[in-house]
């Protein structure tokens, strides 16, 4: 190489391939378990999943997260459970998205997108509350606010998605899909490794 | 006697003369701005093309107009000016930066054909003139004189900043431009030598006939030229000046808002003038070959930016390439190495042209004049080896009676 090598190495680089993405204009692959904006689901039949339990405000380690409960009421009931979230709210300047909230849900009611790109102008802006969180009563969809940057897919592998990788517990449950249904999403089928109906790897038979 | 003055002012000063005049320095003025502007883009693009990256690529097509979008967010930023700084010279400081590097670029022929006994003029509102602004037989000397004066700029902003890092940036600044400078006027002596004229324009009439300075003085004070341009530049890999990890931002770190601006203006515009004078005095300056006579007075032109844009080129490529100098080994280079070779060329190329204006065999010249080079170098060496040794055991003999006692 000599003193005169580094000079070709620098000229070399002007040819290769650049390893920058345009950010704003091109955003790279998000990985299928990224932690993002929370959603609140609903079942297949519009019915919110969360019931106002409040474990997911007592595991939360940075407080962000502000849950009351309410007795359902008796001739249009907002969840299938006795009790549903009736105040809920998550603080985004606050939350760390260490997905604690998620394991902790006894419901799946709360998950994860993949979106993070959401900035606000004002406090109170961060603080999502309950009609922010839960997704469209018809679609299923995360709802898009203003702020957003929502791109195609990062809702994806969010709603149903916990259960469908979570193990069904119960040895009696061997080869039954043993989760609910998602609005939008419908029951999401086992993944390799998993236990199900369907889709057994074909290495194991 | 006046060698090779414009003709414009031949036939005395009339109105039309001075709007000839007024439209050279206008035009100049506008180009220098125009090109410090691309340059930066330039430079940005291409060092992030050298590492992988893709540079500003937002601001216009390609991010051309990303130095436009940064000289507006600085014209209206914040002017701070420190407590303990001396506000008269603080405020000084920049303009000799600045103006400096615009008069510099007055006395560089852009254009003009001095091919086939051509005079290098062009036709102007009906008057012959050479396309440069300015063109005082003392040409060259003029550069150096204000390449001084910039050293000044760059002085006085550190000094009067009254804050350490700049203070320390600035005696770097002035120990580096001052040793380098000495080695650029020696390779630009040879020049003198070679040309026999002080004046650009002489200096690129001389080239006319693809005889360039650069193989015409040997290539050494070519490259000696290059070397200690790119240090009076501040370039890397001799930017001790503004060394980010040691001193913060060098002679500039207290300056902010439009005075900012002026020195990262002056720094590139000094690059390019820089450039610009080394083509003129090694490169042939606007000197080429005119391929197609319809435009032929563009040819010129084109050759002498095509010249720029190569050395331009090589200081960013120098910059991607090459870690920064280490304090003494700055110093080492510069006067060690750097003025001993370009003193010793200066004398060898005296002495050919003594040999052959008085009829002398070049052959013996040659020979002689190699052997009293290599003694000479010898007797450096020998000096230099013998001066670090005397330094060393004094060092030494220090230590150990400080431990005793």
């Amino acid at each position: 190489m000599g003193y005169f090598g580094g000079f070709a190495v620098t000229f070399r680089k002007l040819f290769e391939d650049r390893v920058t993405t345009p950010y704003p204009k091109q955003k790279r692959h998000k990985p299928d378990r990224l932690h993002g904006r929370h959603v609140l689901g609903r079942y297949e039949d519009g019915m919110e999943k969360c019931i106002g339990c409040e474990l997911c405000a007592a595991v939360c380690p940075a407080n962000c997260i502000h849950v009351r409960g309410a007795d359902n009421p008796v001739d249009h009931p907002v969840s299938p459970g006795e009790r549903y979230g009736f105040v809920y709210e998550i603080n985004y300047l606050r939350c760390i998205h260490c997905d604690l909230c998620v394991e902790a849900c006894p419901t799946e009611a709360i998950t994860e997108t993949k979106l993070f790109e959401f900035s606000f102008t004002n406090r109170s802006d961060a603080i999502y509350t309950r009609d922010e969180l839960l997704v469209d009563a018809t679609t299923g969809q995360p709802q898009r606010l203003p702020w957003e940057d929502w791109r195609d897919g990062e809702d994806a592998m969010t709603a149903a998605w916990m259960r469908a990788t979570s193990p069904s517990g119960d040895a009696s449950y061997e080869g039954q899909v043993a989760w609910s249904g998602e609005l939008g999403y419908g029951v999401r089928e086992p993944e390799r490794g998993q236990t199900g109906p369907v889709d057994r790897p074909a290495r194991e038979s | 006697m006046v060698l090779a003055a414009d003709p414009l002012f031949d036939a005395g000063v009339d109105g039309r003369v001075l709007v000839v005049v007024l439209l050279k320095v206008g035009v100049a003025f506008a180009l220098l701005l125009v090109a410090v502007m691309l340059m930066i883009w330039f430079e940005r693009k291409l060092i992030g093309d050298m590492q992988n990256r893709i540079g500003p690529a937002v601001a216009g097509p390609w991010g051309i107009l990303q130095t436009l979008a940064d000289g507006i967010k600085l014209f209206f930023k914040e002017d701070l000016l420190p407590d303990q700084a001396d506000r008269t010279v603080f405020r000084l400081a920049p303009y000799l930066s600045l103006v400096p590097a615009f008069l510099t670029f007055a006395i560089v022929p852009i254009g003009g054909n001095f091919t086939d006994g051509a005079d290098g003029t062009v036709s102007l509102l009906g008057r012959r003139t050479l396309l440069q602004v300015a063109d005082p037989p003392v040409g060259i000397l003029l550069f150096l004189a204000l390449s001084s004066i910039a050293v000044y700029g760059v002085m006085l902003a550190g000094w009067s900043s009254g804050s350490k890092y700049p203070l320390l940036g600035s005696v770097r600044a002035t120990a580096q431009m001052i040793s380098y400078e000495a080695a650029l006027g020696l390779s630009i002596a040879s020049v003198f030598l070679v040309s026999g004229t002080l004046s650009t324009s002489g200096i690129v009439a001389g080239q006319a006939t693809w005889n360039w300075n650069v193989a015409a003085t040997g290539v050494v004070p070519f490259l000696v030229f290059v070397v200690a341009g790119t240090a009076e530049l501040n370039r890397p890999p001799f930017d001790l000046v503004e060394a980010e990890q040691e001193l913060v931002g060098g002679f500039h770190t207290e300056y902010s808002s439009i005075r900012f601006a002026l020195f990262y203006l002056a720094e590139f515009m000094n690059m390019i003038t820089m450039s610009a004078i080394a083509v003129t005095l090694f490169l042939g300056g606007p000197n080429g070959p005119i391929l197609i006579d319809g435009i032929a007075w563009m040819w010129p032109i084109l050759w002498f930016f095509l010249k720029v844009l190569a050395f331009l080129f090589t200081f960013v490529w120098l910059r991607a390439t090459l870690p920064r100098f280490r304090y003494d080994q700055l110093m080492d280079l510069g006067w060690k190495v750097l003025i001993p070779v370009s003193l010793g060329w200066f004398l060898l190329i005296a002495a050919l042209n003594v040999a052959r204006d008085r009829g002398w065999p070049v052959i013996v010249v040659v020979a002689v004049g190699m052997l009293a080079l290599l003694a000479g170098s010898a007797l450096l060496s020998g000096a230099i080896a013998k001066a670090g040794s005397a330094e060393r055991p004094a060092v030494g003999s220090d230590d150990r009676e400080g431990l005793h006692s």
